[in-house]
């Protein structure tokens, strides 16, 4: 590795560090984005990516966890989210892009407003 | 697929699903334009008979059962550039201290049906993303560069309070190969 790069990723630990014990705690959100082949196929890829940016720069690394599973039983409608929160019911979004993610993370995660345009229920 | 890097993907989650704790993943490029991508892991492998059904859709058994579409989509890619998908596997009954699986794939890089190889970038941050307790060696080497990842080194940084999934962990892995792929080109 390159010797800049490993210096800053050891700042970036230590920067970490005294995250870590924050993150612990209620109200937490999971995203969860279906990664199995039709998933991938479909364009779940930057879907993925999108949350994992969109959701660092917005901060709420804390309270969100993205994770990926395999199919979710709805290949028609891939790239297919599902988003998690305690006390509330399971929102599906389905035929996702990265911009569509990227607004996702601002108005639900950020702003607590489901898009509803993006849901299963409006894409039927 | 529209780009190898997403078969990658796809590929890669079937040593997760596996159970591996180790996985290789390279792509080299020969002089004469051959690229060999390999994925090797350390999972539960699979009999000779599971690897004959996975390669062929159309190889059926008695026993019925779901098929993928993973490995197929991966030969179709191969196969329509020239080249091959071969697989390499060991149960746990087969090697106890070797188990794993390896799974190969050549291609023509100058064929008109070579399928890009894309962002790979996005692929090895994806799959670390998703599975932060695995450890990673890539590899991508090609005349013009020679891009190499060891999540291993980065544990090795990092710590235990740190997984290799945090988001900024993520965006550091991202611009790093980045560089590497940028620095190589020119
Ligand atoms: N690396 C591996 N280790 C063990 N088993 C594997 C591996 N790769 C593929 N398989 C087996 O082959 C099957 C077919 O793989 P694939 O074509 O990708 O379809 P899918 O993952 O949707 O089942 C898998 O379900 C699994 O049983
Ligand atoms: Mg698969």
């Amino acid at each position: 590795m390159k010797a800049m790069s490993i210096a800053e990723l050891t700042a970036l630990r230590d920067k970490m560090k005294d995250r870590v014990a924050m993150r612990e705690g209620s109200g937490q959100i999971r995203v969860v984005v279906g990664m199995a082949t039709c998933g991938i196929a479909a364009g779940a890829r930057p879907v993925l990516s999108a949350f994992v940016e969109k959701v660092g720069e917005a901060g709420l690394g804390d309270r969100v966890i993205v994770s990926q599973t395999g199919c979710i039983g709805i290949c028609q409608y891939e790239p297919v989210v599902e988003i998690f929160e305690d006390g509330k019911e399971k929102v599906t979004y389905v035929k996702m892009d990265a911009a569509k993610a990227a607004e996702v993370v601002e108005k639900h995660l950020k702003g607590g407003v489901v898009v509803d345009a993006y849901t299963i229920g409006q894409n039927k | 697929m529209k780009e190898l890097s997403l078969n990658v993907l796809d590929i890669t989650q079937n040593s997760i699903t596996a159970g591996a704790k180790h996985i290789e993943i390279s792509l080299i490029e020969n002089e004469e334009g051959i690229l060999t991508l390999s994925i090797a892991d350390d999972g539960c492998g699979m009999s000779q008979e599971t690897v004959r059904r996975v390669i062929d859709p159309f190889y059926t058994t008695r026993t019925t059962r779901k098929v993928g579409m993973g490995i197929p989509l991966l030969k179709l890619a191969a196969e329509q550039a020239g080249g091959e998908v071969k697989i390499v596997s060991k149960t746990v009954e087969d090697d106890p201290d070797g188990h794993g699986t390896v799974i190969s794939a050549t291609f023509d890089t100058g064929s008109i049906d070579f399928t890009p190889v894309g962002d790979m970038v996005s692929t090895m941050c994806t799959i670390i993303q998703g599975h932060p307790e695995v450890d990673y060696l890539f590899v991508h080497k090609t005349a013009s560069f020679d891009v190499s990842l060891d999540t291993a080194e980065l544990r090795a940084v990092l710590g235990e309070d740190v997984p290799l999934s945090d988001f900024a962990v993520i965006g550091w892995i991202s611009d790093y190969l980045q560089q590497q792929y940028q620095n190589e080109n020119q």
